[in-house]
C-alpha cells in the first residue's frame, strides 16, 4: 500500500477486501509519524499502544463481517477533544497533566464508528490563534515548507493530514481554525453549521461559535467523517434536531445551473497570487455549468470587530473555570495570548462597558446574519479565498495582538452567522505553497457545499500532488 | 481612554507581573481602538443575537443519567482530602 495515495474511501474498500489489515495500515502510519515528526511536529501525543489495540479490534470485527462507517481507519484528533484515559492539553501548560475521565461526544461517535486513534494533534493553546505559534509546546510546521507555519488553530491536524501522518484528522473551528490551516496546508477542511456537531467534551473557546469538523485529503472523505459526527446530542443542547442527510449520496450530482455569489470585498487586500488562483477556480465552476454572480456583502472588516469582542468575552468566561482546584495547573500557567484574551473579555463584559461592546457586537451579529440571508435569496453558494495569504513563515505572529483575527478576516463573517463552509485546495503559489478557496453555504447546507467541492475537486484533483518530505 | 489593567486582572483572577500589566495596557488599548469601528454601524432597531440557529427552550426529561464516579471526578486533582476537593478559605472566624 502507498499511504501517500490512500484515501479513507479507498482504505475502507481495501480493508473490506482484505488487501491489507488495519494493523498493517496502522503500523505504516506509525512508522511515517516516527520518520516525519521531528520535522513536522504535528502531534502532541502519539497513542501507539491504543492505535495498535484499536486496529487489532477492528481486524477482528472485519473478520467477523462487521461493517462500521470508519472501521479500522487511522485518524488523528485535535488535542482539545477530551479522550478518556489519554492526556488532553489543548496545547496549554495549564492542562499539562490532565487525563480526562470521559470521551467527548465526537470521540465517542468516532470510536463507535470503528476508528483507530493515532494520536492527539498540536494546536494554538486553547485554540487561541491561527498559526500554532501560541502552543505552549512549540509551533507545528507546514509540510510544504517546514520554514513556514501550518496555520491554526487546528494546525497540527492539518499538518498531520498534509504530511500523510494520518488518513484523516478531526479539528475544530471557532472562526477559521479548520478552514485556514486546511488552506495553508493544501487539504480539505469542513466547518459544519454551528450546532450540527456536538461540542460536548471539547475544551471550549467561544461557545456560541465552536464547531468540530473533519480535515481530510478529499471531499468524499470529509463527507464520510461528517456522517459520523453530525447529529443531535443530549449533552449539547445547541445541537439541532434537523435530520442528518446521507452526505455521500449527492456528491457527484452535476452543478449545472447552480448560482455562486462572489463579493468584491472578499478580494480586498488579498495577495495577488491567491486572488488569481481563486479567479481561475471560479472559471472552473463556470465550465462546470454554474453561474457566477457578483453580489454585495457587508464588509468583512466589521466581522473582525464583532468576532474579537464576542470571542474574547466567551473566552474569559470559559477560561474562568481553570483555577487548578479540580484538575490542571493554576492560572499562572496561562500563556500570553490566553491572558490577553481573558483580559479584554473581562473588560468588555464588566459593569459599564457591556452595552458599549458586548451588546453592540451581538446586534451587529444580527446585521451580518440578515445580510447573508438576503444574499442566499439570490445565490446557492458564496465563494471566496479562504485566507488572504499563503502560509506565513515561522515567527510571523510575534507581538501581533490581533494576528488571528486579521488572518481569519474572510472566514469570520460566516462563522459569526453559524454558516457551513469548506476549504478546497485550488492552486499553488510560485514558492510552492498551497492556496485554497472556501465554499460557504446557508446553515445546514453541508450537502450542497460538499457537492460543489466534490465537482470542483474532480476537475482539479490537487490532492494527488504531494509535498517533498 | 485609560484602562485600569490591575482592576481587570483582579476581576479575571489573573496573576500579572508589572511588565505584563504594561504590555497588556498597550495591547488592549490597540484592540479596543480597532473595535470602535462598530460604533459606525446603525443598530437602532436591531435585536441582539446570542444563538444563531434559532433553537428555543431546549428541555429534557428530569431524570438522572449516568455520571462520573467520585473517584473519576477526583482523579485529576492535587487538592484532595478525605474524598473532597480542598480550596482556600474564603471566610474567616472573628
Amino acid at each position: 500500500m502507498d499511504i501517500k495515495k490512500l484515501t479513507i474511501s479507498q482504505a475502507k474498500e481495501d480493508l473490506k477486501n482484505k488487501k491489507y489489515s488495519s494493523v498493517e495500515l496502522t503500523k505504516a502510519y506509525l512508522e511515517r509519524i516516527k520518520q516525519l515528526e521531528p520535522h513536522v511536529k504535528a502531534y502532541m501525543t502519539v497513542t501507539e499502544e491504543e492505535a495498535l489495540n484499536n486496529a487489532k479490534e477492528a481486524d477482528n470485527k472485519i473478520a467477523a463481517g462487521e461493517d462500521l462507517p470508519l472501521l479500522g481507519i487511522p485518524l488523528s484528533i485535535k488535542d482539545n477533544f477530551s479522550t478518556k484515559g489519554i492526556r488532553t492539553t489543548a496545547s496549554s501548560k495549564v492542562l499539562d497533566n490532565y487525563i480526562p475521565p470521559y470521551d467527548a461526544t465526537v470521540v465517542e461517535r468516532l470510536k463507535n464508528a470503528g476508528i483507530v486513534l493515532l494520536g492527539k494533534t498540536n494546536m494554538d493553546a486553547w485554540a487561541h490563534g491561527s498559526s500554532t505559534e501560541t502552543s505552549d509546546y512549540g509551533a507545528s510546521r507546514n509540510p510544504w515548507n517546514t520554514e513556514h507555519l501550518p496555520g491554526g488553530s487546528s494546525g497540527g491536524a492539518a499538518a498531520s493530514m498534509a504530511a500523510d501522518e494520518t488518513l484523516g484528522a478531526i479539528g475544530s473551528e471557532t472562526a477559521g481554525s479548520i478552514r485556514q490551516p486546511a488552506s495553508w496546508c493544501g487539504v480539505v477542511g469542513l466547518k459544519p453549521t454551528y450546532g450540527r456537531v456536538s461540542r460536548y467534551g471539547v475544551v471550549a473557546m467561544g461557545s456560541s461559535l465552536d464547531s468540530p469538523g473533519p480535515i481530510t485529503k478529499t471531499v468524499e472523505d470529509s463527507a464520510l467523517i461528517l456522517q459520523v459526527l453530525a447529529g443531535q446530542d443530549p449533552h449539547d443542547a445547541t445541537t439541532g434536531p434537523n435530520p442528518v442527510p446521507d452526505y455521500t449520496k449527492n456528491l457527484a450530482h452535476d452543478i449545472k445551473g447552480m448560482t455562486i455569489g462572489v463579493a468584491d470585498d472578499y478580494f480586498e487586500g488579498v495577495n495577488p497570487e491567491v486572488k488569481a488562483s481563486v479567479e481561475d477556480a471560479l472559471k472552473t465552476f463556470e465550465k462546470l455549468g454554474a453561474n457566477v454572480k457578483t453580489i454585495n456583502l457587508f464588509s468583512p472588516k466589521y466581522a473582525i470587530a464583532v468576532y474579537t469582542i464576542l470571542q474574547r468575552a466567551e473566552v474569559s468566561s470559559n477560561l474562568a473555570r481553570y483555577d487548578g482546584i479540580r484538575y490542571g495547573n493554576d492560572r499562572s500557567f496561562l500563556g500570553d495570548e490566553a491572558k490577553r484574551r481573558v483580559m479584554l473579555g473581562t473588560y468588555t463584559l464588566s459593569a459599564g462597558y457591556y452595552d458599549q461592546y458586548y451588546n453592540k457586537a451581538l446586534k451587529v451579529r444580527t446585521v451580518i446574519i440578515e445580510d447573508f440571508k438576503r444574499a442566499f435569496k439570490d445565490v446557492d453558494l458564496i465563494i471566496s479565498p479562504t485566507s488572504p495569504t499563503t502560509a506565513l513563515p515561522v515567527g510571523a505572529t510575534e507581538n501581533q495582538s490581533m494576528f488571528g483575527e486579521l488572518a481569519d478576516v474572510l472566514v469570520e463573517p460566516s462563522s459569526i452567522a453559524g454558516l457551513c463552509g469548506i476549504n478546497v485546495p485550488c492552486g499553488f503559489s510560485k514558492a510552492g505553497l498551497p492556496i485554497g478557496i472556501q465554499i460557504i453555504g446557508p446553515q445546514f447546507a453541508e450537502e450542497t457545499i460538499l457537492n460543489a467541492a466534490y465537482e470542483y475537486q474532480t476537475e482539479n484533483p490537487l490532492y494527488l500532488k504531494k509535498p517533498n518530505l | 481612554m485609560k484602562l485600569d489593567v490591575r482592576h481587570i486582572a483582579k476581576l479575571a483572577n489573573l496573576p500579572l507581573s508589572q511588565e505584563e500589566e504594561k504590555k497588556l495596557e498597550k495591547q488592549l488599548t490597540e484592540t479596543l481602538t480597532y473595535v470602535e469601528i462598530l460604533q459606525g454601524v446603525n443598530t437602532d432597531k436591531i435585536q441582539p443575537t446570542a444563538h444563531v440557529t434559532g433553537l428555543e427552550n431546549v428541555v429534557r426529561q428530569d431524570k438522572t443519567d449516568e455520571s462520573l464516579t467520585q473517584k473519576q471526578a477526583l482523579s485529576n486533582t492535587q487538592n484532595l482530602h478525605n474524598g473532597f476537593f480542598t480550596v482556600n478559605a474564603i471566610l474567616e472566624n472573628d
